[in-house]
């Protein structure tokens, strides 16, 4: 089980980036963290003629706070993102999703660009960024062009990225007060991913939910947003979404969770 | 037979002293072996789980870069024999012989078909891309009813039907019996596939010298002398010929003690080319094609009289075979010990067992731990747990009231198993002491008030140990049963062992060192223990049925007693002292007030350097060797009982063991801490295939659980703490007197948290009977 | 623009000494300290990122040495079991699991004892939960992770 045979450039910048990625086009595969592409590469489920590890340029993995909200570049691992109380205070909700992606040693490794970027259905933190109404900030030969979180998951592992882009940083807009967050999913051993899980952001009036905002993930090709002014809304809503299952984790059994997830989720943020 | 010295090390819970190495990052596993001019094979394996291979073109293949050879099974023929699951104890038993790699037609997916050899793997790999193959897909028989159904496809061509072995066993009275019974309870189990997953996958590096005529394998293996009898059968050449080394082992379980189609294959690539060759299976190879286990459907009904006394039982088994019968055991094994298994705690007199083992095409199951015991024990232990429930009595007095007894008279119960030494009441007693039962009632009563779904089971468990000669000697299967040592005393006065058993990660070698320090009279630091290779320890059984204590440290005992006989004899004579006035004592000969009279060190060096200085014509003999068969009982029965507690998550279906306790009795223990952590290590295996494991497969044969992200194997967030303790009541038959402990932890953890979720989901009117317990299932039989 | 190779040259400190070295750039990190380094110590258990056996510590943090390949070690300090054993900040836990009997084939230990490690330097004094927690992607066969547990818990205990 061993990696195909592919070539290697480590890009110095991101002008050389870019520029390797318009030569090689989908023959190239950017390495961030490789927590998912190099397992993928071991399985031989893929076989790039390029890897283009972008884990040496300058600044890509910074993490920038400023007044309106916190910038976290695309290389930044997990665990950098998850110890960061910039982070916690700017975007609490990644410091509660954070502890269940992966484990200690991946988190170490795997990058806050690479996650959003592979786009797994499964993963916490397209969850996150829909629900925090983030915008990632891609950058490919005709210069940098800003896509919000809900044009940039298409589907079953894509996203709005060209072959000829690279994901720069993902923007989070700063916590406002008023505002809570809430974070939960439902995985059969710590660390894996979800059958589903559900991250939110609300306001919460007098003990009642307002303006909130839901992605459920795991449970459709992409993480699915579901907003609303009251828990009455959301919870309607939230049925008309389309659940795939699978002959473990039934519809049925994955729509049960979500309604479970979307009661505790909003529970624990009411108080 | 008594010891006539008293026990220092044996009964200490020791830390393994071996262990030390492999902290450090010392250990020496088969992977880390590297030979001048070795070569890497790869093996491309079928995608389907039935076909037929029409054209095989190897021509770009063999031009890749690094490639050295690339072979089917033509390029192999003459080099290395087929072989053919048979057995005495399966008479009639189908299963067509195999050969290492597919001959013409696949049979299951993951067989290998191709090999390549090449200098790195990576290069081997690249170049099965390579390989051209015309594959004619067949039907396959793949579920285990599917399989058995009428007009179902042939495993393998013109099969009538794809029973591989079935029988009836019958005792007593069963149909009077269920006929007037005043109670009969009935379940219908369902276990699914599971594979053991050592953590260090198969793997060997095989050497052939045509000059000196030695095949050497270096071999992750449980049973080295196994493993080199068959070598020289296969291969043609006498067994003297074939030296089989087993360096530090990373786990077996059981899966590293059949014969593999690819490690012969590639063991036959190293006599061809005469070069040494290493395999390494990697994941995928291990989940797709280490030996499988499990996949029974049992249905079962347990008869009682009007005052709750088991009367007998009435049992239709079906096992999952595979394509093939595992070699050389025979894949009937599992399910024909679960069969024969049930019931094994109590009293019965009435029994009928049908058992049915269909061939599929899929991989073959073989013997992982614990082989058969989880299933019998859950069978039995469910139905207890429902009998009691019809009669309204707590299932702790059920049980109680049918025990076997305990003491040394065999009890033969209706199912023909024979069981002694037992003591089932005691082991309750001390989980009720260990689990302090009533806190434990008060804590669920409490949680199921607030709403929680806590519940509570127990697994009482007979455990067959240590196997003795009969079972595969009169079946004709060329399994040792027996164990060797040879001892010898170093110039330092350290005594060496070499032993037939196999140190795999359960400790045995500690074990041997603490019998080998008592029998001797040494400190145990003092004793070294050798073990796996076959130029250098003596014949025996290695490590498989939990033997090692039982087996191997008598073997030890025994061994140790002579050389001590020896050693006195020498220093006696050395002193012109009477032989019974001396003792050996912490490596010291002393007088009888205990007066140093030499250091062993002091004897070894005269009889290395001056032997003139003994008397004349005397030669001291400072090694000997010995063997050990166990002359009667064909098996140890060891006991004891678990208890699970567990949570369950009404909303989500979510099972979480939140603690576990167990109590074992297997004879004496010799290391407790070692014992405790065998049972620790099965209990996780247990809940593995309580709730996470399962090897699925699709209608068409193909496995949807290739990677280590779709098998989910337990890790430590979700485990339990576990507590442990000990009732013992030695074996009377060996001056030991241990019994077997490496496989009771995976025997009754299965059952107990089967139990324990089902009384979690009784008082909301829902029952499991199968295994593993899904989240999904839950909310299922909740109708959630 | 640098050319994409299929070989790349790397220099890197491992386990404190300089290593230059020519690497095939598909080469994974473990397969190349134990291929090429002798660096046995750190075993391959599933090369899909799941078992936890190829830890080794990569500037400072320990990542799965399947999921990484050598020539991103370009330029880093890389340690495994054998330098970190070596330069002793793994005594107190070794120590607590040779007592423990924290291991039984061995062959998941140096990853444990490394994850356990940087698990203690970060919460010297975690509770048992948060043990289990840090340890919750490294698979161990053999013990059902009490005895570990334990022994991380004790070298806790040892530290001041």
């Amino acid at each position: 089980m061993k990696a195909p045979a592919f070539r290697y450039a480590r890009p110095e910048s991101l002008d050389e980036a870019v520029s390797l990625l318009a030569q090689y086009g989908s023959e190239a595969r950017v390495l961030a963290g490789g927590q998912s592409l190099m397992p993928m590469l071991n399985l031989r489920l893929l076989a790039p003629s390029v890897l283009v590890d972008i884990n040496r340029i300058p600044g890509l993995s910074e993490i920038t706070a400023h007044p309106q909200g916190i910038q976290i570049g695309a290389t930044a691992r997990h665990a950098a993102v998850l110890y960061s109380e910039e982070v916690a205070r700017a975007a609490p909700l990644l410091a509660l999703a954070l502890p269940h992606v992966a484990h200690l040693a991946v988190r170490n490794r795997g990058t806050h660009g690479g996650s959003c970027a592979l786009a797994d259905p499964s993963a916490e933190l397209p969850a996150c960024a829909l629900a925090l109404e983030a915008s990632f900030v891609l950058r490919g030969p005709g210069g940098e062009r800003r896509v919000a979180a809900q044009e940039f998951f298409r589907g079953l592992y894509e996203t709005a990225l060209g072959a000829d882009e690279l994901l720069v940083r993902v923007d989070y807009p700063r916590a406002q007060a008023g505002r809570r967050y809430g974070f939960d999913e439902v995985a059969r051993r710590r660390g894996d991913f979800a059958i589903a899980g559900l991250a939110a952001a609300a306001r919460v009036e007098g003990g009642a939910l307002r303006a909130a905002r839901l992605a459920f993930f795991g449970v459709a090709d992409r993480p699915v947003l579901v907003t609303g002014a009251s828990r009455e809304e959301v919870r309607e809503r939230m049925e008309t979404i389309e659940v795939a299952g699978s002959s473990v984790y039934p519809p049925d059994y994955r729509r049960r969770l979500m309604r479970v997830l979307l009661e505790r989720v909003l529970d624990a943020i009411g108080k | 037979m008594q010891p006539r010295a008293s026990f220092q090390a044996v009964g200490r819970p020791l830390p393994r002293a071996g262990t030390r190495r492999l902290l450090a990052g010392r250990g020496k596993y088969v992977d880390d072996i590297a030979l001048p001019r070795m070569l890497h094979a790869a093996f491309l394996r079928s995608p389907y789980a039935h076909a037929r291979i029409a054209r095989v073109d190897l021509t770009r293949a063999r031009a890749a870069p690094g490639v050295l050879a690339v072979y089917e099974w033509n390029d192999l023929k003459g080099t290395v024999e087929p072989w053919q699951s048979r057995s005495a104890a399966f008479p009639g038993l189908a299963s067509p012989p195999q050969s290492p790699l597919a001959a013409g037609r696949c049979a299951w997916q993951g067989e290998p078909v191709v090999m390549a050899l090449a200098e790195t793997r990576a290069a081997a790999e690249d170049a099965l891309e390579l390989a051209e193959i015309d594959w004619e897909e067949l039907p396959a028989a793949v579920g285990l009813e599917r399989a058995l159904a009428p007009r179902a496809p042939a495993v393998h061509p013109g099969l009538a039907h794809n029973v591989a072995w079935s029988k009836e066993t019958l005792g007593g009275d069963p149909d009077g019996m269920f006929a007037a019974a005043a109670l009969v309870v009935e379940t219908e189990v369902r276990f699914a596939r599971l594979t053991g997953v050592t953590l260090e996958p198969r793997g060997l590096v095989a050497d052939w010298d045509p000059a000196g005529q030695l095949l050497t394998v270096h071999y992750s293996h449980q049973m080295p002398h196994q493993m080199q009898a068959h070598l020289a059968e296969f291969f043609g050449l006498a067994a003297d010929r074939v030296r089989v080394i087993v360096p530090d082992v990373g786990g077996g379980f059981g899966v590293k003690m059949h014969v593999y189609p690819d490690e012969i294959a590639a063991i036959a690539a190293a006599v061809r080319l005469a070069r040494p060759v290493k395999f390494i299976a990697d994941r995928l190879e291990s989940l797709a094609s280490d030996i499988h286990a499990r996949e029974h459907a049992v249905r079962a009904r347990m008869a009682l009289d009007g005052e709750g006394q088991i009367l007998g039982f009435d049992v239709d088994h079906r096992h999952g075979a595979g394509a093939y019968s595992v070699y050389p055991r025979g894949s009937p094994v599992e399910s024909s010990a679960a069969l024969h298994l049930v019931g094994a705690p109590y009293r019965f007199a009435h029994f009928r067992g049908r058992l049915t083992v269909a061939l599929q095409n899929k991989a073959m199951t073989g013997q992982y731990r614990s082989v058969g015991h989880p299933i019998a024990v859950l069978v039995t232990e469910r139905l207890v747990e429902l009998a009691a429930r019809a009669r309204g009595e707590d299932s702790l007095a059920l049980r109680r009231r049918n025990f076997t007894p305990p003491g040394d008279a065999p009890y033969v119960n209706g199912a023909g198993q024979r069981l002694f030494d037992v003591s089932h009441e005691a082991c309750l007693q001390a989980l009720e002491r260990l689990a302090d039962l009533p806190r434990v009632r008060e804590t669920l009563q409490a949680a199921r008030a607030a709403g929680r779904a806590l519940g509570f089971g127990v697994a009482c468990y007979v455990e067959m140990t240590a196997t003795g000669a009969e079972a595969y000697g009169r079946a004709g299967v060329p399994v040792s049963a027996a164990d060797s040592v040879s001892l010898s005393v170093e110039l330092s006065g350290a005594v060496r062992c070499a032993a037939s058993v196999t140190e795999i990660g359960q400790g045995v070698t500690q074990a041997v060192a603490q019998a080998v320090a008592d029998g001797v009279g040494v400190p145990v630091e003092r004793v070294i223990v050798h073990t796996g290779d076959t130029a250098q320890v003596p014949h025996g059984g290695g490590a498989w049925a939990s033997r090692g204590a039982a087996i191997g440290a008598e073997a030890a005992w025994l061994g140790a007693r002579r050389l001590r006989e020896n050693i006195l004899a020498a220093a006696a004579r050395l002193l012109g002292a009477d032989e019974e006035s001396l003792e050996l004592r912490d490596g010291k000969i002393v007088g009888q007030r205990g007066e140093a009279r030499l250091e062993l060190s002091e004897l070894a060096h005269i009889a290395a350097f001056k032997g003139y200085e003994f008397p004349e014509g005397f030669q001291p003999q400072l090694s000997v060797m010995h063997h050990y068969r166990r002359p009667k009982d064909l098996f140890l029965p060891a006991n004891g009982v678990q208890a699970a507690l567990v949570e369950v998550d009404l909303d989500t279906g979510l099972v979480r063991p939140l603690r576990h306790w167990a109590v074992c009795d297997c004879g004496r223990v010799i290391n407790p801490l070692l014992v405790e952590e065998q049972l620790r290590g099965g209990i996780v295996q247990g809940i593995g295939e309580a709730l996470y494991e399962e090897l699925r497969y699709g209608e068409d044969g193909h496995l949807e659980t290739g990677t280590l992200a779709e098998y989910l194997v337990p890790m430590a967030a979700e485990m339990p703490d576990i507590a442990v303790a000990h009732v013992q009541t030695p074996y009377a038959g060996t001056s030991l007197g241990a019994k077997g402990a490496g496989e009771a932890g995976a025997a009754a953890a299965p059952a107990a948290i089967l139990n324990a979720v089902n009384d979690a989901l009784a008082p909301h009117g829902a029952a499991l009977e199968s295994l593993p317990v899904s989240p999904a299932a839950v909310l299922a039989a909740l109708r959630k | 623009m640098k050319e994409s190779l299929t070989e790349r040259e790397i220099r890197l400190i491992v386990n404190g000494r300089e290593v230059r070295a020519r690497v095939p750039v598909r080469k994974s990190l473990v397969d190349w300290l134990r291929e090429d380094q002798g660096l046995t110590g750190s075993h391959v258990g599933c090369e899909h990122g799941v078992c936890g056996a190829c830890s080794v510590v990569l500037d400072g943090a320990v990542v799965r040495g399947c999921l990484t390949l050598a020539v991103q070690a370009d330029g880093a300090r890389v340690e495994t079991i054998e330098g970190a054993t070596e330069a002793g900040r793994l005594a107190r836990l070794q120590e607590a699991f040779y007592q423990r009997a924290a291991l039984q084939c061995g062959f998941c230990t140096p990853g444990m004892l490394l994850v356990a490690a940087e698990l203690l330097e970060r919460n010297p004094r975690p509770s048992r939960d948060e043990i289990r927690d840090a340890l919750s992607g490294n698979l161990c066969r053999c013990t059902g992770y009490h005895a570990i547990v334990d022994a991380v818990e004790a070298a806790a205990a040892g530290t001041r």
